[in-house]
């Protein structure tokens, strides 16, 4: 006999994600339609200047750009993060000072700071204060090129970012923690080492993954200062042929390869730091 | 003489908790510090250990300065450093176990011996896997943390503070965050520490456990201790009312 309790579970049913579904796939038909179709839209100029010569440079330079920027950024990030955690009253106040200032002035004018500092300070000198003898001393003008300007203008003003999010990833990190490692006589710099900064790296990498991306496009801020990475050069090659559309679709191109390569070392990373958490 | 200390004060802010506790603990002798929560007992074995700092009198353990360096009539505050190697020869556990989430439980065992003593990896394994297996997890070794229970954590994080061979062990409620069921594999552990001869000072709310593992008990409320003595004598015959008012809550 079947009784009541054996009758089938029907799962609940959406309609709804089918119907959208189909909306958005037949949009995406109607758009690459006209992508495809438009003459104007010269997409044979899309495929032939992808991998040209001057857009290939400015890719290795925005890398370049972006890679020793974030490198700077966070490790001077951490070293501003533990001064700022520390007991030590006087590193505290560096730390702090360092973030007020690099956060509250524009990277743009930051940049440009750098790269003009040969106008106020034209020789820069290892030597005694206050007009004292130089022992060692270089032209400004040698040592900033528009490489290093991008590099100080970028890295410092990272770092101020980079040192507030390892500083929040720190002190998520359970106080119990440390006094564990304390009571097991480790001492400060192996704790820092060994226990609070793994556990604090699995939440400090998705915000730095974010970091880094945007580095990918902020540096493109280094036009100020002459510098040809990707978006200048493909502004460089329209300015010429007064193709923009199909020029800045290139330079997009590439962000977009760049920030999926980003996500999946971001998702690489994350699994990694995972270790041990219950999921 | 392992633990002596002497009149030792300690305030949080406005608030007095420890006023002027003198203790001493003789090597192999294993006392439970019991009283109502806020007497001080947690922050007062905290302070043997100095993590907290005491605002007077002074600790010592083996015959030396916990926190300072006494020179010229004064006592010195020591660098962190110097009090992480003074702590070697004391371990601690803790309420909440606190071992590292991001490593194995053989991991968490060898974590000292490898980055404080500089053990070689091989000799530190092996000690983690041996200190395992006295306390009944050799099978969890490559366990995580949030892989194992309360009563599992707590036995891992005892081994843990045994590798780095203390002399002196501080147990800070270590089963009061346990499941009741899982309690009495962590007292077992604890109970053969006990009959091997290690010192053992251990704040904890377990009667049962002081009555019959405990050399002396100290009741101690609102930063004093009231009384102290062997177990029959303060737990079956307390002389204060403060204490029977306590056991009566308790039992």
């Amino acid at each position: 006999m079947m009784s009541t309790a054996d009758e089938p579970i029907v799962r609940l049913r959406h309609p709804g994600r089918w119907v959208a579904a189909a909306v958005i796939v037949f949009l995406l038909v109607v758009f690459i339609h006209f992508v495809a179709t438009a003459p104007k839209l010269r997409l044979d100029l899309v495929v032939g200047y992808l991998f040209e010569k001057s857009i290939m440079l400015g890719l290795v330079k925005t890398l370049q750009l972006t890679v020793i920027a974030m490198l700077v950024g966070a490790v001077l990030g951490t070293i501003l993060a533990v001064m700022r955690l520390s007991e030590n009253p006087v590193l505290r106040s560096v730390a702090g000072g360092y973030v007020w200032l690099f956060r509250g002035t524009p990277i743009l004018v930051q940049l440009l700071f750098w790269f003009f500092l040969g106008t106020v300070v034209p020789q820069l000198s290892i030597g005694l204060p206050f007009g004292g003898p130089d022992l060692i001393s270089w032209p400004t003008n040698t040592v900033i090129t528009q490489f290093t300007a991008a590099i100080l203008g970028l890295g410092l003003n990272e770092a101020a970012y980079m040192a507030e999010i390892v500083r929040a990833g720190i002190g998520s990190v359970d106080s119990g923690q440390r006094e564990a490692a304390e009571a097991l006589s480790m001492s400060p710099w192996i704790t820092y080492r060994r226990v609070i900064l793994p556990q604090a790296a699995r939440l400090i990498v998705p915000p730095t993954a974010n970091q880094t991306i945007s580095m990918l496009k902020l540096t493109s801020l280094v036009l100020v200062i002459g510098l040809p990475e990707l978006t200048t050069t493909a502004q460089l090659i329209y300015g010429r042929n007064f193709q923009q559309i199909p020029l800045l679709i290139v330079a997009s191109l590439w962000y977009l390869v760049l920030t999926t390569i980003l996500t999946v070392i971001q998702n690489r990373l994350e699994n990694r730091m995972s270790r041990g958490v219950r999921r | 003489m392992m633990v002596e200390a002497i009149n030792v004060r300690k305030s949080f802010g406005a608030v007095e908790v420890l006023k002027g506790i003198d203790l001493t603990v003789d090597a192999g002798e294993v006392v439970s510090l019991l009283g109502p929560s806020g007497s001080g007992k947690s922050t007062f074995l905290r302070c043997i250990n100095h993590l907290e700092r005491i605002d007077g009198g002074e600790i010592s353990v083996n015959g030396e300065l916990v926190g300072y360096r006494r020179q010229n009539g004064r006592k010195y505050e020591l660098r962190p450093r110097e009090t992480a190697a003074a702590r070697r020869h004391v371990g601690m556990v803790f309420q909440r176990f606190n071992l590292f989430p991001h490593r194995t439980a053989v991991e968490n065992v060898m974590e000292a011996p490898l980055f404080v003593k500089r053990e070689t990896r091989a000799a530190a394994k092996q000690q983690a896997l041996d200190l395992l297996d006295r306390v009944g997890l050799a099978d969890k070794a490559a366990a995580y943390p949030a892989q194992l229970s309360g009563g599992q954590q707590q036995r891992v994080a005892i081994a843990r503070a045994l590798a780095m061979r203390p002399t002196l062990m501080l147990f800070d409620e270590p089963t009061s965050a346990l499941d009741p069921e899982l309690v009495g594999e962590v007292l077992e552990v604890m109970k053969g520490l006990a009959a091997e001869g290690m010192t053992m000072i251990v704040v904890t709310h377990e009667i049962g456990f002081a009555r019959e593992v405990c050399h002396r008990v100290v009741f101690m409320d609102a930063g004093v201790v009231v009384e102290a003595g062997p177990p029959q004598q303060v737990l079956t015959n307390p002389s204060h009312a403060r204490t029977r008012t306590f056991l009566q809550k308790v039992l």
